[in-house]
């Protein structure tokens, strides 16, 4: 580099949005919108500050969490919320995987295709609250509103992501199945669930993670599990047992996730 | 994959060994004891005329839902709002606090592996592992209701999701670059300006974005627990049986949640 005379040249580095207008407006846009929507929240002070003293004693349940005075309806929840889980997947996993296959736009014709893919966009319409509210509404109170909420949410899940993995398989090796006269089974087993099966039983693992903690949720609108018990605490307001049950939910959660990840490494 | 020998001397080919094949079996035995022996205990307490009697049910409540009642429209624009306001709102909190959260749990910029990261690492699996609807719920029996609890709840709930996203982002980093800004005699500060956030950028945006997306369902029923938003008027309906008003709720739901999933995937599209 030779030194040349001049005006010294200073780097800058380049902006996100070139234009100066568009960045002005875009600026204005993004504060007036913060301005009316904190505008339009109103607090109750009062309010607020009576909570402080609840929020000393809910946190001072997480130091001290009762175990013992609730344990019956604490056992109870976790019984409902865990068997709730297991039936819940195995269940959709068994809808699930003929759906996803009918929904793989490499394996299935057209009009399989179309309705599978219905099913599944049905199934992942609305979240679990909402199918559990209706669930309940037809079933009645109890675990089995909260089970069908579980396994639809399953299904939805499973076979949306199981499909999606089928049309992303090598083809190379359907075609080296059927080239040996391999019929549709022979090309299902030996060229499709080859590929797929490793990825397929980390989701499965995953989400029976996933399931464990919405079961925990739906409790809230009747559909039974641990999340009945937790509302039901939280309404006597009963912080101590509140605190309890959160840690195991957080507990068995933590215990899930690092059991669906060794799984899911051990099949990688 | 093994290959079998017959007694009359022929070999075939076969996918799993016999030892293989039997443990295969064991473990499925396993899985069909474990899920009847759920199934059993599930539904010990199941009243069964009642489900035998849920068809008919079903029929019921659809046919009270329809037609939807659409002048109800008119008293569901706050509510609306609220819900929009109480994910996006949320989101932003929860970017503010994830954002240096995530530094201090990634092993690279981590100012101590020892002490801090650890405490990092913790909030983000508490934060993960509790639903937002949960974190409502404790909100609202601390703050009463409202949408500034479901504004906090959201904010709690996204902290541990954008923050895990995030670390893991910033452990992905090119070193080369940090090395390169530091050899030009850069601070730290400069450094992270210049080496590490241009090139975390992008998954920046696209996990904050994506959690929005997420966000926006999530305040649609945060309101079923009095957090404010769409869910409260959800939850009023369903107290008075008024289905049609439930009907047009859950309509109006599905469009908001369209509608940002399409947002989300524009958005996208220009970042990526």
């Amino acid at each position: 580099m030779t030194a040349t005379a001049g005006p010294a040249r200073i780097w800058k580095r380049p902006r996100l949005v070139e234009q100066t207008w568009l960045r002005w407006a875009i600026s204005l846009s993004v504060l007036l919108y913060l301005g009316l929507a904190f505008g339009s929240i109103d607090v109750n002070w009062t309010r607020v500050s009576e909570g402080l003293v609840r929020a000393a004693r809910l946190f001072s349940g997480f130091l001290q969490p009762d175990f013992k005075s609730r344990w019956g309806d604490i056992q109870q929840g976790l019984i409902e919320s865990l068997t709730m889980t297991v039936c819940a997947t195995v269940f959709g996993l068994i809808l699930a995987l003929p759906i996803g296959l009918g929904a793989a736009r490499n394996v299935a014709p057209f009009w399989l295709y179309g309705i599978c893919r219905a099913i599944i966009a049905l199934a992942r319409a609305f979240q679990e609250i909402i199918v559990a509210i209706l669930f309940v509404a037809m079933f009645g109170f109890g675990t089995f509103a909260g089970f069908l909420t579980l396994s639809v949410s399953t299904i939805g899940f499973l076979s949306k992501l199981i499909a999606d993995d089928i049309e992303e398989i090598d083809p190379a090796q359907v075609e080296a199945i059927r080239a040996t006269g391999g019929g549709f089974w022979q090309v299902m087993d030996y060229a499709v669930a080859s590929q797929v099966m490793p990825r397929f039983v980390g989701l499965t693992a995953y989400k029976v993670d996933i399931n464990f903690r919405e079961s925990s949720v739906i409790g809230i609108v009747g559909a039974g599990g641990i999340g009945a018990t937790l509302n039901t605490a939280l309404d006597r307001y009963e912080f101590d047992s509140a605190a309890a049950i959160l840690l195991i939910i957080i507990g068995i959660v933590m215990l899930c996730e690092y059991a669906s990840g060794w799984i899911r490494k051990a099949m990688a | 994959m093994a290959i079998l020998i017959n007694p009359d001397g022929a070999r075939h080919w076969r996918l799993l060994t016999p030892g293989q094949q039997r443990w295969r079996w064991m473990a499925w035995l396993a899985l069909v004891a474990l899920t009847v022996f759920c199934w059993r205990i599930m539904t010990a307490d199941t009243i069964w005329a009642f489900v035998s009697d849920a068809p008919r049910q079903a029929q019921d409540i659809f046919g009270r839902m329809l037609p939807p009642r659409w002048v109800y429209i008119n008293q569901l624009w706050k509510a609306i709002w609220d819900t929009i306001n109480i994910a996006t709102l949320g989101t932003l909190i929860a970017i503010v606090l994830a954002t240096p959260l995530a530094f201090l749990a990634a092993r690279n910029t981590t100012p101590s592996a020892l002490f801090i990261r650890p405490v990092a690492l913790f909030i983000i699996v508490a934060s993960r592992s509790i639903n937002a609807l949960i974190w409502g719920l404790l909100l609202v029996a601390v703050l009463g209701p409202g949408v500034l609890a479901g504004i906090i709840a959201i904010a709690l709930r996204s902290i541990g999701f954008i923050g895990k996203l995030l670390y893991e982002a910033i452990e992905e980093i090119d070193e080369t670059q940090v090395e390169a800004i530091r050899a030009t005699g850069a601070g730290q500060a400069q450094v992270m300006s210049y080496g590490i956030w241009p090139q975390i950028l992008p998954a920046f945006a696209t996990i904050s974005v994506f959690r929005w997306d997420i966000n926006i369902r999530e305040s649609t029923v945060l309101g079923l627990v009095g957090a404010g938003g769409l869910g409260l008027a959800l939850e009023g309906s369903l107290n008075t049986l008024a289905w049609p008003q439930v009907s047009l709720i859950l309509l109006i739901i599905l469009v908001t949640v369209v509608i940002s999933e399409w947002i989300t995937a524009k958005v996208r599209k220009i970042i990526i």
